[in-house]
């Protein structure tokens, strides 16, 4: 397409701003033909003016203003005066957010309207035309900002001075390098370092409690005994170490269940078939970590009756059985299992660390 | 000497002149003042995102006076009775606090979550209106890449906002965000122990997602921003195609006063809409929640609508582990790193690759209507098929228990409809665009229907069509040519029906006399009225 003039825009005659018999709206028109813009239609959305519907535009306009005003000046009062501090139970003070979110949100809206019906109903309806000039540079200019680049390149004579072309890379590599390495280097932690690398113990390797074997507890604290869980029940269980159940120990909780015999039989068998897992329940107590090992959720959905554990993060599903083997969702890895037994004073303790690693996989798992 | 008076009405005069004395201003701001937009509803998509972002501003700042950063364990004794003597990090403390102790605190809470809803929100459906009219072409692609950092950016600025108050649900994200990082092959467990400053949870991360989220993401935010809207201004808006427009000129009305007040207004109306949002509907009721403990999490854990794609890619992946040697690179590596990459770099490249499709070299400032290229829109409903696939698959247990849908039945449908259901959309939207098309032309080359019958002397019937333009010698219209522009298709549209009158219960105007066109009678008009 080709650009069009538009009488107006570059065509119309330059006027003189200064001459007197000019009107406002002249002065503008100059304005806009020095911007290349013309001004095609321009009118007033009336018939008159002080028309009867220009009025009751008006109107409405000042009616939606005192609206804004009064309900911004409720918004106030009610920030002011409602009874804002919560309470338990049904008190007033439930509604002190509602009725503020109610008064600003008809306050704004109204004082929205208001300004948009004034530029919508009010202001003249106008159709302007502006050439958009997004023609490129020129070539000589182009030209002549490549060759001056170049020129700047040649001043400095990098090409004609190898050896200071070696040298810049040699003596300013080592700053961009010490630029960055306090920055990341102070954040960088080794995940594999110590005797007993985080990333493979939980808080029931024995190194937390002076190389004694470390007691499932509860929430609390407090050690259990196998009684204290109920056939077909189960528990969540924590090392009985300091802050065992705090976030500290995050890749720690264990979820420990107590089968019913026929189920435990067949878990049993399963587990003694496996290298890892053989001998590592107590009667017919099973112990599997709570941390899925797809994503890291607890795997907490224990259903009793299909023996599977759910995880409601992404779906995964352990058949307890079968030594908590993924049989359906994302996750490819079984749920490690803690070797059980029971100390001296009839508490269950971890024989051992968990024997697989524990939380979600990762590269370099062994 | 007289001292002189100093002449109240000559001031502004003598203030503007002196500005202009010192920063030239009057000629940059005749073309300020004059600059002309083109106008339509669609143009106001992104402007939803601008004005959310501006209320994020304003009430995060107000959230950072109260909110503690900190992950030491306290024992909360505030005004929330359920939660009195447990043991939570102090953000978590100071975000209950917040919420129940702070006058107004609540609803400020609940109007930054909005608002980046919204912000979210309308950066999609914006960015789908760029790309379905082809507003991303030359010269625009490099806005359209900023547009998509902006998403990203919204993206981690969002997840890092809602980890903060480290409630139950944020910190079972901060858990899946650990496993993501976990699964990078070779790197993943330095970079997890590296952000996380060692193991998960450890006690730095509130502090360092803090500052990400007050000061790094929002300063790139406003920076791109700012060069996202500069360069609309430098490149001036694209416009429909229509009468008078053309590829050299923009036809509209000048930014100022309607344009602006328009602008002005229509910030006024989404704010008013957060704010009543944040009134009336409860957002992340973190004391719902508890604080986080690595062994508990509640059923139907779901992020934020703009991070559910992601939750249900990684739901619907089946498990398959590659193993290499001694090492192995989890299944969760795919979705989580491969499909989001995949899912922003994608699209950063698609003005390019379209255009090297088409051969297409020329700057581009008219819209076009997105059944003009039916392809385009099969891709970009492609992709946005499967992004639904995988945000609805996010909510899958909660659709699976609320419809007694099997859970495993959901996951199987997910999977299927990811591979399925997009190419099926392609084939779908590009028959819909041709059809369009096709009716297009039809209307142009034969008239619009009239809805009249006429019966000719041989008993045959046919319907009389209205030519848009001139007729042959036979009365046949001469087909015209394809405008890239709306097509009249009812005789409504073309001045069929009276004008209507003003007024809403009692006419405040005698209606002005109806243009009526010389070709058509009174009576015929008549006709067409009872033919409804």
């Amino acid at each position: 397409m080709t650009a069009e003039h538009h009488a107006g825009g570059a065509g119309a005659k330059p006027v003189d701003v200064r001459d007197p018999h000019l009107t406002r709206f002249d002065i503008v028109k100059e304005g806009l033909r020095r911007d290349d813009i013309e001004i095609v239609t321009y009118e007033s959305q009336f018939h008159g003016q002080n028309s009867k519907a220009e009025k009751r535009v008006v109107r409405n306009i000042a009616l939606l203003f005192l609206i804004s005003g009064a309900a911004t000046l409720a918004f106030l009062g009610f920030y002011i005066w409602w009874p804002w501090e919560f309470e338990l139970g049904h008190t007033l003070s439930d509604y002190y957010t509602p009725i503020l979110g109610i008064s600003l949100g008809i306050g704004l809206l109204a004082l929205g309207f208001a300004i948009l019906a004034w530029a919508k109903k009010l202001l003249p309806h106008e159709l302007s035309i502006q050439q958009r000039h997004g023609d490129p540079s020129s070539d000589s200019d182009r030209l002549i900002a490549g060759q001056t680049i170049i020129y700047m390149a040649d001043e400095l004579g990098v090409q004609r001075r190898p050896l200071l072309k070696g040298a810049i890379a040699l003596g300013m590599a080592p700053l961009g390098l010490a630029a960055a390495a306090p920055l990341v280097g102070g954040l960088i932690e080794n995940p594999h370092k110590g005797e007993h690398p985080m990333m493979y113990t939980t808080g029931f390797h024995p190194s937390h409690n002076d190389g004694k074997p470390v007691r499932l507890t509860r929430e609390d604290g407090s050690p259990i005994r196998p009684e204290d869980v109920s056939t077909g029940g189960q528990m969540t269980v924590f090392p009985g170490i300091p802050h065992g159940a705090t976030n500290q120990h995050a890749d720690s909780p264990t979820l420990l269940i107590h089968l019913r015999s026929d189920d435990a039989t067949v878990t049993r068998a399963a587990a003694d078939a496996d290298p890892r897992n053989r001998g590592s329940m107590w009667g017919d107590y099973v112990a599997y970590s709570k941390i899925c090992t797809h994503a890291g959720c607890p795997a907490s959905l224990y259903e009793q009756q299909t023996n599977r554990l759910l995880c409601p993060c992404h779906q995964s599903q352990f058949l307890i059985t079968d030594n908590a083997q993924p049989i359906f969702g994302p996750a490819t890895r079984r749920l490690p299992m803690l070797p059980l037994t029971v100390d001296a004073e009839g508490f269950f303790v971890a024989a051992s660390d968990f024997k697989d690693t524990v939380g979600p996989d990762f590269w370099e798992r062994p | 000497m007289k001292r002189r008076k100093m002449d109240l009405a000559e001031a502004p005069k003598t203030f503007a002149k002196g500005v202009d004395d010192r920063f030239q201003a009057a000629t940059p701001l005749r073309g300020l003042l004059n600059k002309v937009f083109p106008d339509h509803w669609s143009f106001l998509l992104g402007e939803i995102a601008l004005f959310s972002f501006i209320v994020l501003l304003l009430t995060g700042v107000f959230l950072t006076l109260f909110f503690d950063p900190s992950m030491k364990e306290v024992q909360y004794d505030g005004d929330y009775l359920a939660l009195r003597g447990t043991w939570m990090s102090a953000a978590y403390e100071s975000s209950l606090n917040l919420s129940f102790e702070v006058r107004g605190g609540l609803f400020m809470r609940q109007m930054h979550h909005w608002a980046a809803l919204l912000f979210m929100a309308s950066i999609v459906v914006h960015m789908a209106r760029i790309f379905f009219t082809g507003a991303f072409r030359k010269p625009r692609e490099v806005n359209w890449v900023i547009g998509i950092l902006l998403f990203l950016l919204g993206f981690f600025a969002g997840f890092t906002g809602y980890s903060l108050p480290d409630d139950g649900l944020s910190g079972t994200g901060l858990r899946i965000a650990s496993a993501i990082m976990l699964t990078l092959p070779v790197i993943g467990t330095w970079l997890s122990a590296s952000i996380f400053g060692g193991e998960f949870p450890g006690e730095l991360i509130i502090g360092r997602f803090y500052i990400a989220h007050v000061l790094l993401i929002p300063g790139i935010l406003l920076a791109l921003i700012a060069v996202h809207l500069g360069l609309i201004f430098k490149q001036k808006h694209t416009q429909w195609p229509g009468p008078m427009r053309t590829n050299e000129n923009v036809v509209g009305e000048r930014m100022f006063p309607r344009y602006a007040m328009k602008q002005g207004g229509f910030f006024m109306a989404v704010f008013g809409v957060i704010a009543l949002l944040a009134g009336l509907f409860q957002i992340n009721p973190i004391w719902l929640f508890g604080p986080y403990r690595a062994a508990e999490v509640s059923s139907a854990s779901q992020p934020d609508w703009y991070v559910m794609f992601m939750d249900g890619l990684v739901r619907l992946m089946p498990n398959w582990q590659i193993y290499i040697g001694n090492y192995s690179i989890p299944p969760m590596f795919w979705p989580a790193v491969v499909g989001l990459g995949a899912l922003f770099t994608l699209p950063m490249a698609y003005p390019w690759l379209e255009a090297r499709k088409l051969k297409d070299k020329r700057t581009h400032h008219l819209l076009q209507r997105p059944r003009d290229n039916p392809e385009r829109v099969g891709i970009g409903m492609m992709a946005f098929t499967f992004f639904m696939v995988a945000t609805l698959s996010g909510a899958n247990d909660v659709i699976a228990d609320k419809f007694h849908i099997s859970l495993n039945a959901m996951t199987w449908a997910g999977r299927i409809g990811l591979l399925l259901l997009p190419p099926l959309a392609y084939y779908i939207s590009v028959r819909i665009c041709l059809g369009l098309q096709q009716h297009d032309r039809e209307v142009l080359a034969h008239g619009v229907e009239t809805g009249i019958i006429k019966r000719l002397p041989n008993g045959q019937f046919v319907e009389v069509h209205q030519p848009l333009g001139p007729v042959d010698e036979h009365g046949h219209p001469i087909p015209l040519e394809y405008a890239g522009w709306v097509v009249p298709k009812k005789m409504n549209r073309l001045g069929a029906l009276a004008p209507a009158v003003k007024g809403f219960f009692y006419p405040v105007e005698k209606p002005a006399e109806a243009p009526v066109s010389p070709a058509v009678e009174a009576i015929k008009r008549e006709e067409i009225k009872s033919g409804r």
